[in-house]
């Protein structure tokens, strides 16, 4: 098997090697049944079995790992969890099957829940629901993992996470996750790279031998050429030095070594990456997704709830410049009920704007949300996808057509500056005839679409280089249509982190990068070596 | 003799309310929940909380309850209290909230 690149979303930074283990869930059914009194009898042994084994394994740890153990135990000991479970035992389950159903209920409660923080919780109800399935069918589901190895799955539990020695330099990897779970937690804490979200992993039957986790830039390569492993480790020594005297100099301006300031933003996929971040470390954020708005179980956000966020997010940056993109579907992300099925190639399909102007009931509810939220900061908009002018003027007058509507309702509102994502060759070449408010290169679409190959194709990997001069040429080109009609051009694509790129991304005369948070420090420290 | 009895259990047992705005980070989340269940547990009264003046009305007591409201940060908790040592209990529930749960 060929190398593979997979893309997920970094929850927990730094980089790994090693051999994977792939979790497996194998939770063996009871054969053994008795009437409803031994069978309510048995579910309370196992809860209270199952709460006393995190009682002893909490007191192998200490500080967050202990706190999310106690949270565990204070579940387990109330009785209004296993409720449902007693009443259908009554009804004449067995015990395993009333707890499933009962604890599935709950989990599903959680995941469909509107803040991430508590959708994340629905791993500890699963950690929870699993401990007194093995207490009550007598079977250790905890396979025993290596702390060297890249541990993959589609999720993986608080408890499971704990019993693995992670100073052994060992990652994680999973299919689903996310950056808010306790584990996520976890892992920053003890300094496990982990990446989540990485979707259906493109094999069938046996899994890959090794693994290269990226916990900043939120990607997995299996099975690597030897080549792309030796550069994997040669960045993970100068990692390790260079982390050491980047951290200093996070709240620091970017400055090149001849004196050019460069502004440095935040990417931000979900309100809930800016927890705990101090304001102070960017100039403002370049780019917020919001797709994640729609990724819910319970359909298609509405006004109020976008309208919430939008503003959580301005709060949060207090005054600096916040740059939300309006829905950016289809292609790698689709969304139920919105995106189209079964194109043949959905990355040049409708995807983007191309979806949005095709969807205007579901683009008007944006842009309110967006007008409504832009009297609480500095808010700009941005479209993805857009090849033609055409496309930003529709939605311009879309824009104009909501923001009267919401004023002539007395409603607080202001219209916000449109700017266009260049991520379409066609964009980047004339991006001069596009009456933008501003220019934000998408690093990652435009060069897929520039080099004509994907960054999940390994046979094709390596022709998806940012730093191809042909790439660069076309950055350098949306850079100076800016400078002519006097509008900024940021770059907010994983190229912005690469630090690699950093002098030849500034050489193109750009002066805004957008990464994420976790990556920060580090450009700001690959900026101070850059001579202009 | 009777009615005065009457009168007196209905006085130490009036209904309090009080509300307060959640100023943690993430809300009621785990450590919050297990920190208010495990503080009201430690009062005879019962102790409800609800995200609306006019409830569904929640056990303070239950950690898998108070989990299952699910309010996020900037949300506005309110407590209904009935119980001999309401006051002291209230005072208590409302310096939790006030205290961020200590994360704040």
């Amino acid at each position: 098997m060929g190398e593979i690149q997979v893309t997920g979303h970094p929850a927990s930074p730094g980089l790994a090697i090693g051999p994977v283990t792939v979790l497996t869930t194998a939770v063996a059914s009871r054969t053994a049944r008795g009437d409803p009194a031994q069978e309510v009898a048995a579910l309370k042994a196992a809860i209270e079995g199952a709460a006393l084994e995190l009682a002893e394994l909490i007191a192998t740890v200490r500080g967050e790992a202990a706190e999310i153990l106690e949270f565990q135990i204070a579940m387990l000991q109330d009785d209004a969890l296993a409720e449902a479970a007693y009443d259908a035992i009554a009804a004449g389950a067995a015990a395993d099957e009333a707890w499933r159903t009962a604890l599935d209920a709950e989990i599903a409660g959680y995941r469909s829940a509107e803040e991430e923080y508590f959708r994340a919780r629905a791993a500890d109800l699963v950690d929870i629901r699993d401990r007194v399935l093995a207490a009550l069918n007598g079977v250790d589901t905890t396979a025993k993992i290596s702390g060297d190895s890249v541990v993959m799955g589609d999720d993986i539990s608080p408890s499971t996470f704990l019993a693995v020695d992670w100073t052994r330099g060992g990652a994680i990897a999973l299919a689903a996750g996310s950056p808010s779970s306790h584990v996520a937690m976890l892992a920053r804490a003890r300094g496990a790279p982990m990446v989540v979200g990485l979707g259906p992993l493109p094999w069938s039957g046996r899994p890959p031998s090794l693994a290269l986790v990226d916990g900043d830039a939120g990607t997995v390569i299996f099975d690597p050429r030897p080549e792309t492993r030796r550069v994997f480790e040669h960045r993970m020594a100068a990692a390790n030095a260079a982390r050491i005297a980047a951290d200093a100099g996070r709240f620091e301006p970017a400055v090149t070594a001849d004196g050019r300031r460069i502004a440095v933003l935040l990417n931000v996929a979900a309100p809930e990456d800016l927890t705990g971040l101090d304001p102070a470390i960017c100039d403002g954020i370049g780019l917020v997704r919001t797709e994640f708005l729609f990724e819910g179980t319970q359909g298609l956000p509405g006004e109020d709830a976008q309208y919430a966020v939008y503003r959580r997010i301005l709060d949060w940056a207090a005054g600096r410049p916040v740059t939300i993109r309006t829905l950016d579907a289809g292609g790698d992300k689709p969304i139920a009920g919105l995106t189209i099925d079964g194109e043949r190639n959905p990355f040049l399909g409708v995807r983007g704007i191309r979806l949005s102007l095709a969807r205007p009931e579901v683009f008007r509810v944006q842009l309110r949300a967006l007008c409504r939220a832009a009297v609480h900061g500095a808010l700009k908009v941005m479209l993805p996808m857009v090849a033609v002018p055409s496309e930003l003027d529709r939605a311009n007058d879309m824009l104009d057509a909501e923001f009267t509507a919401l004023r002539a309702e007395g409603i607080a509102c202001a219209r916000p500056p449109l700017g266009i994502m260049v991520e379409v060759p066609a964009a980047a070449l004339c991006a001069e005839d596009f009456g933008a408010a501003f220019y934000s290169i998408g690093s990652n679409d435009l060069t897929q679409y520039t080099m004509a190959a994907a960054r999940d194709i390994g046979a094709v990997a390596d022709l998806n280089d940012a730093g191809n001069p042909a790439v660069l040429a076309l950055i350098a080109r949306t850079v100076e249509a800016g400078r002519k009609r006097g509008v900024e051009v940021s770059l907010c694509g994983d190229a912005a982190a690469d630090t690699r790129l950093t002098a030849a991304l500034l050489a193109t005369g750009l002066t805004t990068l957008s990464v994420s948070p976790i990556a920060v420090a580090r450009l700001k420290a690959a900026v101070a070596g850059v001579s202009t | 003799m009777h009615d005065a009895n009457a009168n007196r259990a209905a006085q130490s047992f009036a209904l309090l309310t009080a509300s307060a705005v959640l100023v943690n980070p993430v809300g009621l989340h785990a450590r919050p929940s297990v920190k208010l269940t495990q503080c009201a547990k430690g009062f005879a009264a019962r102790i409800e909380i609800a995200l609306a003046a006019d409830g569904p009305w929640t056990d303070a007591k239950s950690p898998v309850k108070v989990m299952r409201v699910k309010a996020p940060q900037g949300a506005t908790l309110h407590f209904r209290i009935s119980g001999p040592d309401g006051e002291a209990a209230l005072a208590a529930m409302l310096a939790l909230v006030h205290d961020g749960f200590g994360e704040a």
